[in-house]
């Protein structure tokens, strides 16, 4: 078995019985945790479809998380409860919207590609601010959540850990699926030679048009279950910073590799955690340790479990 | 609306303008020259603003806070690019976002840990507090009107620097062909160095001059930082003339826009929709112009010659 295919079987091995041991052991609290990291881990799954795959560095991903998480909450407000018509809302307004930006975004390439992803985020996250009837810069709290057809099983407390990771596992197989595919070649090929890819006979700006929409319905959906735990939704989630957040986990987990957004939302997330736990102004630490592991700690976490071979593309 | 109003509003967008250019100039030519994303010049921009506040503390003397405040805005800068930037040029742009990204939220914290979350703000010096009759019916702050013609200096002679002077061909031949430049036998480490502390210290005299007139805060180059983006991409990377013409622009479609889409909104819409998207509206113009901007020209209004 491949190392990778290993390291993936472990994480989500143990991610499958935490709900079992950590009450057990009196570390129930640790759940929360865990499912923050779980819904990082999926939006930055998706940003590595763009950034490690398509060669296409956005630094606009979050604003659809945020698009995700407000399509959801302004449904629930509007007494609409079934997760699967507001899974379908989500998906159909992130894509739409991804669509539109994606196709001006994508007539640029590299910095340019990043500024004007940048320049849509920022529209994003300007107008869920506007959206003064749904808490405007505030935020909103939501009173109602979700229900699978009556059932409170995709609410915390009831199975949402356990949905949370049924989603992260089918983005994890999903992208990794798609980039084995003839999709995941073509997308390569055109980061590494986009003329070679193009005289080949592929029409590389559908390919990445796809892929772009593709991404941001992920990233939707873990918006619309970043609801579902924090029963709160606020523009924030939208901000550019959260951007660069999800392009750290991306790249500290290391770039197109299988397993490498889930390493790097985990480390973030405990690497948070601990330093905040012992100092309140943690990130006089966090900032330097990310320049130290750019500076140092190049192919990020995944390559650090694979010594012997290169970075798995 | 009095033609008073406009031309106040028209000030205010000239003079944000030249805040947005002093930050954007230096970007533009680091960014240019070296090809290297630096998401820390914001925070540089804030630096400069607490610099200023904390000499005017120490020494109670404005002026010579502004001295103190540039000499160290210009060794910090150098201090970075010494212990962190120097390693990068050769990396991707990503290893460059990731790694400023990292010296932002230090920065951002550190400011937070030296002089508390809350806001601060600092009087301008007595000399430049009054107001000035412009007009029969205007009256405009001098320390506005100070901070225009400031910028106006920096931008004249930044222009003058890069077009007449031999460090100045030397920046353009990096911005246009680097390669070309270090094989003439330049030493482009230090030219690098030079630009780099020049725009540090750019970026620290706009957080000066904003000292009195907006909110000292951590975090307050971040969103300045985004727009000082907006202005390079509108104007064309690597391009002092069109970081120019693109800040003016920035600036007063921004201040302008702030004032007036509400208004022009009700004049065709009903007033309640046009309370609610005005002021979304208004605060999405700029982006709205860089998208515009992108999909007819690309490379920006004035593109610098040979810049990929």
């Amino acid at each position: 078995m491949e190392r990778a295919s290993l390291v993936a079987g472990v994480i989500f091995g143990l991610l499958l019985a935490a709900p079992f041991v950590l009450p057990l052991i009196g570390e129930g609290y640790l759940l929360g945790l865990i499912i923050k990291a779980m819904l990082l881990a999926i939006a930055a799954i998706s940003l590595d479809l763009l950034i490690g795959h398509g060669g296409m560095v956005s630094l606009g991903h979050a604003a659809f998380v945020g698009v995700g998480a407000y399509s959801a909450a302004i449904g629930l407000e509007n007494g609409i409860e079934n997760i699967l018509v507001l899974l379908a809302i989500t998906l159909g307004i992130t894509g739409l919207v991804a669509l539109v930006t994606g196709v001006l975004a994508l007539r640029t390439s590299g910095v340019y590609f990043l500024m004007i992803t940048l320049a849509f985020g920022q529209m994003i996250y300007f107008t869920l601010t506007s959206l003064a009837s749904y808490g405007g810069d505030d935020g909103l709290t939501l009173w109602s959540l979700a229900t699978l057809f009556g059932s409170d099983v995709v609410q915390n407390g009831g199975g949402l850990y356990f949905v949370v990771l049924g989603v992260m596992f089918a983005t994890w197989w999903g992208v990794w699926a798609m980039s084995r595919a003839r999709f995941g070649r073509v997308l390569r090929a055109a980061r590494d030679n986009p003329e070679r890819a193009e005289v080949m006979g592929f029409p590389v700006a559908r390919y990445r048009l796809i892929a772009y929409v593709i991404a941001a319905m992920i990233a939707g959906v873990s918006g619309l279950l970043l609801v579902q735990h924090a029963e709160f939704v606020s523009p924030s989630l939208a901000a550019w910073q959260r951007s660069g957040d999800l392009i750290v986990v991306v790249v500290l987990g290391g770039l197109a590799s299988r397993n490498g957004a889930i390493l790097g939302a985990f480390f973030i997330v405990v690497v948070e955690e601990v330093l905040g736990s012992f100092l309140h102004e943690w990130r006089l630490i966090y900032g330097p340790l990310l320049v130290l592991m750019v500076l140092y700690a190049r192919g990020g976490l995944s390559d650090l479990l694979e010594p012997r071979r290169g970075r798995a593309t | 609306m009095s033609m008073t109003l406009f031309l106040i509003l028209c000030l205010n967008g000239l003079q944000y303008g030249m805040l947005l250019f002093l930050i954007a100039a230096g970007l533009t030519l680091v960014f240019g020259v070296m090809g290297f994303i630096n998401l820390a010049h914001g925070v540089q921009y804030m630096v400069g603003a607490y610099l200023v506040f904390a000499f005017a503390d120490l020494t109670g003397s404005f002026g010579l806070a502004v001295i103190l405040s540039l000499v160290t805005a210009l060794i910090i800068g150098l201090l970075l690019e010494y212990l962190v930037f120097r390693h990068l040029y050769a990396r991707s742009h990503l290893d460059q976002v990731l790694a400023t990204f990292g010296i932002i939220i230090f920065l951002n914290e550190l400011a937070k840990v030296l002089f508390g979350p809350a806001t601060l703000s600092i009087a301008p010096p007595e000399f430049l507090s009054g107001s000035i009759q412009l007009t029969e019916t205007l009256r405009y702050p001098v320390y506005r009107l100070v901070t225009i013609v400031a910028g106006l200096a920096v931008a004249l002679g930044l222009f003058v620097i890069v077009s007449y002077t031999r460090i100045g061909m030397l920046i353009r031949a990096g911005a246009t062909t680097p390669d070309m430049v270090s094989a003439l036998g330049v030493d482009i480490k230090r030219l690098f160095m030079i630009v780099f502390g020049v725009g540090a210290m750019l970026a620290g005299f706009a957080g000066v001059i904003a000292a009195p007139i907006f909110a000292i805060e951590p975090g307050m180059g971040d969103n300045i930082l985004i727009v000082a983006f907006v202005v390079i991409i509108i104007g064309g990377i690597g391009s002092i003339g069109g970081a120019f013409v693109a800040a003016l622009l920035v600036g007063l479609i921004d201040t302008l826009g702030r004032s007036l889409a509400t208004m022009v909104l009700s004049f065709v819409f009903d007033p309640s929709f046009a309370n609610q998207v005005g002021p979304a509206l208004a605060s999405m113009l700029i982006y709205i112009l860089m998208a515009a901007i992108l999909v007819v020209r690309p490379k920006g209004l004035l593109p610098a010659k040979g810049v990929a």
